[in-house]
Parts: structure tokens; sequence; C-alpha cells
């Protein structure tokens, strides 16, 4: 008895009972508005998977594993969706091989290399690649970039004329738009965001480490791969599959600049199509099964991103893990 | 929210096309709104319903082929009925047909009647055909030294389903005797988005030269692969202009304002016709048309008759939730039917034959509340 009545004046400021008891109701409000927006998120990813799943379910229940071949061609009622895919996937490819060396490099140029008061000016320019909008992008690749990549188009598939894989992957081209155009066109729309994630990862690596590189007798180099590279690994995979996610989910720039022939061919040059423009391109006169086809692609780029998202958080956990375990 | 930013995004790209579209009308529609006005004003007493005030708004969307028209029939209709107000978005028959069946809108444009496996959307109702336009798709071509092309049917299957790969082709000899024809190989130009003018102009070539053709007719169509495709007319206009060699399908408004040179084509009494608003309401004229007025202006008798000839209607519920409704789609269908059809030629249009726009006018009277 005697303990209880004691225990009790000291609990409003002690920790013994459970906060929520006590909680200015300013705190309760916030917690309520912060989880309900939190599950807003998740219903409302649950209400689009399922309204576009329910509207695409003619197309996945008549074609069966038809979706999965190359026949695109509304005027047969044939909508196999391959082509896409393999346009999908090839064009990030390339947007994401040539942009992440770049940005990583440009991101370590930022932080490491250049004092910061020219850094500035830099990341300001590369930012305001980010603000250019994918439409301009778009236009100004087909009236004015793939013209001009056109004549190196030829001159390559021209120079690699007859070497075995060569010329299966430059040969052939048709017109400026291209995978390869559209790869390109994307790379320059995901550097400014890749770049900049990944110099707010470097900026995280502690002085202290850096500096004990440098006490070790380390060279710039050695700094870098010794000490800023091993934290920020994780971050930057991070910062390639947004991009990553960025460049599969562009739409009306890759409408313009892909050239829009729904073919599987190792021909970089050649024309081809990705999901999200050719739901752009065909959606207005769509009906009926090719409706249901479209929005259909739509939800396999859904789950496409959501695959690659999760692998994604794996690679990062792992090689957080694996640090830790150093 | 994924699913209206597909929504935005295809709007986006439907408004690049419209923006295209009356960039590349541009010249002619500067001059036409100016005298759009005045015949508006003049025909004020003679267009139906145009005596009362109507107040209200009317939303149209679909067909981007009727999209000039509707918005210059529009500008010049507020000077008829001050207080009525008209939308008209494009975005594709497709939509069009969609929003009508959802009832998001008072009336869609289609290029198409409502096709059979649409035709659940559509029960219990009773849709009414307007027909407002026709037009003339032309084959558009870049070959210096010739301007005077000939072409048959058969002769422009085989060029758009790639077995003719160049210009001396015996086919396209035979067709322009007397002509000398370069040994540049064909470039095809194409719509890379869905399109009413790909579903009329593969309807002809299915109509004119049967089981030649065999890539079927859809508003998108599995091209060969060497084809070059670009968005809206304008978008195939510009790869006809820059391409020496091309050959595309561009509808004669947007050819007519890029400046392209275009091929006179074989019609079914077997002459060569230009294409021209003239011939296209020639092509009209001779329509067997359905007691719902629904055609097919394709592939058309008549010896003046251009054969690749398409149409574009307005659809509309018979029956409209208020009777005040009902009036302001009277008083503009009537509009578009009466004075808008003016407007046409200006716009690399052909206005409707007499006889089409007098069954139409009288299908009026068949909107009820």
């Amino acid at each position: 008895m005697s303990t209880a009545a004691q225990a009790d004046p000291a609990a409003p400021a002690g920790s013994a009972s459970p906060l929520a008891h006590r909680r200015p109701l300013g705190d309760r409000i916030f917690q309520i508005l912060a989880a309900a927006a939190g599950v807003l998120v998740l219903v409302i990813l649950a209400l689009i998977a399922i309204s576009t799943s329910q509207q695409a379910s003619s197309w996945f229940s008549t074609q069966g594993w038809k979706i999965f071949t190359v026949d695109w061609n509304p005027a047969t009622n044939s909508f196999g969706a391959l082509s896409f895919i393999y346009g999908t996937i090839i064009t990030a490819a390339i947007a994401i091989i040539l942009s992440v060396p770049i940005s990583v490099a440009m991101a370590l140029l930022l932080t490491e290399v250049v004092p910061r008061r020219w850094a500035r000016p830099i990341v300001y320019v590369v930012d305001l690649l980010a603000v250019v909008p994918s439409v301009v992008w778009g236009l100004w690749g087909i009236l004015v970039f793939a013209p001009w990549l056109f004549n190196i188009y030829t001159s390559i598939a021209s120079g690699v004329k007859g070497i075995p894989v060569l010329d299966a992957l430059f040969g052939q081209p048709v017109s400026g738009a291209s995978f390869f155009t559209c790869g390109i066109i994307l790379a320059f729309m995901i550097t400014p965001i890749v770049t900049s994630l990944s110099r707010e990862v470097f900026a995280t690596v502690p002085a202290i480490d850096k500096e004990g590189a440098y006490a070790l007798g380390a060279t710039r180099l050695e700094m870098i791969r010794g000490t800023v590279w091993p934290h920020s690994q994780g971050g930057v995979v991070g910062a390639v599959l947004l991009g990553l996610g960025r460049a599969m989910g562009e739409t009306i720039a890759a409408a313009l600049v892909i050239g829009s022939s729904p073919v599987i061919t190792s021909h970089l040059f050649a024309a081809g199509y990705d999901m999200p423009a050719v739901i752009a391109n065909q959606f207005g006169e769509a009906s009926g099964e090719f409706r249901a086809a479209l929005i259909g692609l739509g939800v396999m780029l859904f789950v496409i991103t959501i695959v690659i998202n999760l692998i994604a958080r794996g690679v990062v956990e792992r090689s957080a893990r694996r640090k830790r375990g150093a | 929210m994924r699913l209206r930013y597909r929504q935005q995004v295809t709007a986006a790209g439907v408004s690049v096309v419209a923006l295209a579209l009356t960039l590349g009308a541009c010249s002619s529609s500067s001059s036409s709104s100016a005298s759009g006005g005045s015949s508006a004003s003049g025909g004020a007493s003679s267009s139906s319903g145009g005596g009362s005030n109507l107040s209200g708004t009317l939303n149209g969307s679909g067909s981007t082929f009727q999209l000039t028209y509707q918005q210059e029939a529009i500008a010049a209709f507020k000077s008829v009925q001050p207080n009525l107000t008209v939308n008209y978005g494009g975005g594709g028959s497709g939509k069009g047909r969609t929003d009508l069946a959802a009832g998001t809108v008072n009336f869609a444009g289609s290029d198409s009647p409502i096709p059979a496996k649409e035709a659940s959307g559509f029960q219990g109702k009773t849709i009414l055909y307007f027909p407002v336009i026709v037009g003339p798709i032309t084959m558009a071509y870049n070959l210096s030294g010739v301007s005077n092309l000939k072409l048959s049917p058969a002769t422009i299957a085989g060029i758009f389903s790639g077995k003719i790969k160049t210009w001396n082709d015996p086919a396209i000899k035979a067709d322009n005797s007397g002509v000398s024809l370069p040994s540049t190989a064909i470039t095809l130009a194409v719509r890379s988005d869905s399109s009413g003018t790909t579903q009329n102009f593969t309807e002809f070539l299915v109509e004119a030269t049967g089981s030649a053709w065999t890539l079927g007719s859809s508003s998108t169509i599995k091209w060969p692969s060497s084809a070059r495709a670009a968005s809206g007319n304008p978008g195939v206009a510009q790869v006809v202009k820059s391409t020496p060699g091309a050959i595309g399908y561009v509808d004669y408004s947007t050819a007519k304002a890029s400046g392209l040179t275009f091929a006179s084509v074989k019609n079914k009494d077997g002459s060569y016709i230009a294409p021209s608003p003239e011939s296209a309401t020639a092509a009209a004229d001779a329509v067997a048309v359905k007691p719902d007025l629904t055609f097919a202006a394709v592939w058309q008798g008549g010896p003046n008759a251009y054969p690749i000839t398409y149409q574009s209607w307005d659809l509309v519920n018979a029956k409209q939730p208020t009777a005040a409704d009902a009036a302001n789609l009277k008083a503009y269908l009537g509009y578009l039917l009466g004075d808008g059809q003016k407007l046409l030629p200006q716009i690399g249009l052909a206005p409707l034959p007499s006889s089409l726009d007098q069954k139409a006018v009288a299908q009026l009277d068949k909107i009820t509340s």
C-alpha cells in the first residue's frame, strides 16, 4: 500500500506506465494523422492494383499464356506483350549503363574533388536537367537529336558490317528513333536524380573516416575506394534503382523517340517499343479487349517495378548487413 | 493514382498532338475564325433553336479528326448562343465512346460506328448518329521531280505491306505510264498512335483490294518494321516532308497545311481522282446510308469520288436527362449541320452532301427528354 502510494506521485515524471495514456492531445492527433497517411498510401496502392487488374482481366483470361508472345496486332485481336517488356528492359538497361558511371563519377567529383564554391554552380546546372519536362526531352529528341544520331548510327553500322556480334547489335538503323536513342534520352533524364542522390550519400561519410585513411597514407583514390565507397554502396544502389524506376516508367519522351515498332530484335539502332509508350500511343482509340490489354500492360509494369524495388531493397539490406559484420 | 497518371499522360500525349494539329492548321484557322464569326452572325436566324436564348454547358470528347472543326464551330457558335458553353476535348474516338457510355459527356465524336464489342456499354440506350464531316485521306509523298503521281489501290496495298520497295517498281510504273520514276527506296510513314485515320485508311484497302491486303483493318496496324512511325497527322507529315522517297497517309487539311505533294488515287469507276473537299463530298454523295445514318465513305462509286474518304459522327443519347439538355444539343448539332458546314472548306474538310445533311437535320427531332 504505502509503496504504491509513494510510486504514484513519481509516475508522471517517470516511465513506469505506458506513455500513451498521458500524451498531450496534439501528439495523439499527430500519431493518428501519420498512421492514416501511411495506411492511405497502402489503400490507394491496393485499389489501383485491384481496379486495373479487374479492367485487364479479360485480356488475361482470353489470351492466357499468349500474353507472353511477341505478336501484338489489334487488327487480328492478338495482344502479346513480350516485345514491350523486352523494349522496356533494353531501354532502361541502356539508360542505366550510360548514366550510372557518369552520375557516380560526377557525385564523387562534387563531394571529394572540387572545392565547395566550385561545386555549387555545377550542382545547379545538373539539377536544372531534372526540371526539363519530359515532353520537351521527347520533342528535342525526335526533332533535333534523333536526326543527328541517325548519321552516327549509319556510319557505325557501315563500320561494323560483317563483324559477327557487333553487326547484330549495331547494324541496320532505320531512322533516328530507336531503342538506343530512347536509352540515351532516358539516361539524360535520370542522370540528375542519380547524381544528386549519390552526392547526398557520399556527403554522409564521416570526415573522421576519410581523415583516418589519409593518415594511413592513402591516396585520394585509395581513400575513396577504402572509406567512401564501402560506406555508401547501399545508398548508391538505392539511387540507381530509383533512376531505373524512372527510366522504366517514363512515358511521353519514350513514346516520341522509341520508333513505335513492336519487335524483338538484337539491333539496338532499330525502332522498338516499350510498355508506357504503347499505352500512351494506343489508348485513345482502344476499346474492348484492346483496351483491357493496354491496362494489363500497366499492371505488368506495376508488378515489374515492384519486383525490382524488392530486389533493390534486398541488395541494400544485404550490403548493410555485410558491412555490420565486417 | 497510377491510373490517373496514365490518363494525364494520355492527355498530355493528346494535347501534344492537338497542339501540333492547331499549329499545323494555324495558317488556315486564323483566317477562317474571322470569317467564321461573320457567317455565324448571319446564320443566327436560320439555324434550328437559334431563336430562343439557351444557356448551360455541353461537353463532348473523342475524334481528333473533328477537333479542328469543333474548335472553329464552338468559337463561331458563341455569337449564336452566347450563354451556351460548348467544350470539346480530343482523346480519340475510342475515348469519346467510352465517355459517352459512362455518361461523362453529352456527345461523343467518333470516326466509326460503335463496334460490336463495345455494344454492351450502350445497352438499353438509343444512340443517334449525326454525321458532321467527311474528309479525304491523302497519299502524301516526297519524290523530287514527280508531281502528278497516280496510284491504284492494289499498288497502295503493295507499298504499305512492304512488297513494293522502290519507286521504279513495275506496279507503280504501270499506274504512271510515261513518267520517269527514280530508283529511290520507299520509306513508309505511318502513325505511332492509334487513330481513326489508320482505321479508315486500312478499311479502304480491305474494301478496295480484298485479299491482297493482308494486314487487316484496325486503329493500330502491325506495319512492316522498316516503317517510320510518328504521332498524329502532323507527325507523319513531318516524316514525309523530311525524308526523300517517303510516302504516308495524312489527312487532307494537314497535308495541305504542310505543303505536301499528294497522289491521285484510282477510284471504283477506274478514274484517278485527286483528293479535295469536292471529291470527298462527291464520295459521300454516292454513299448508301443506313437508316441509323451510319455508312462508310471509303471506296464509293461515282466518277468524281475520291476513294479514300472518311467521315466522322457525333453520337448522342436519344433520351436526354433534362429538356434543357435536349434543347441545347439540338441547337448545337443543328449549328454543326447548318451554318457550321460553311466553315469546313476553309479548314480542308468537306461539307456533307445536302441529301445526307437533310437526313441528319431531320433526325434532330429524335432527341427528347
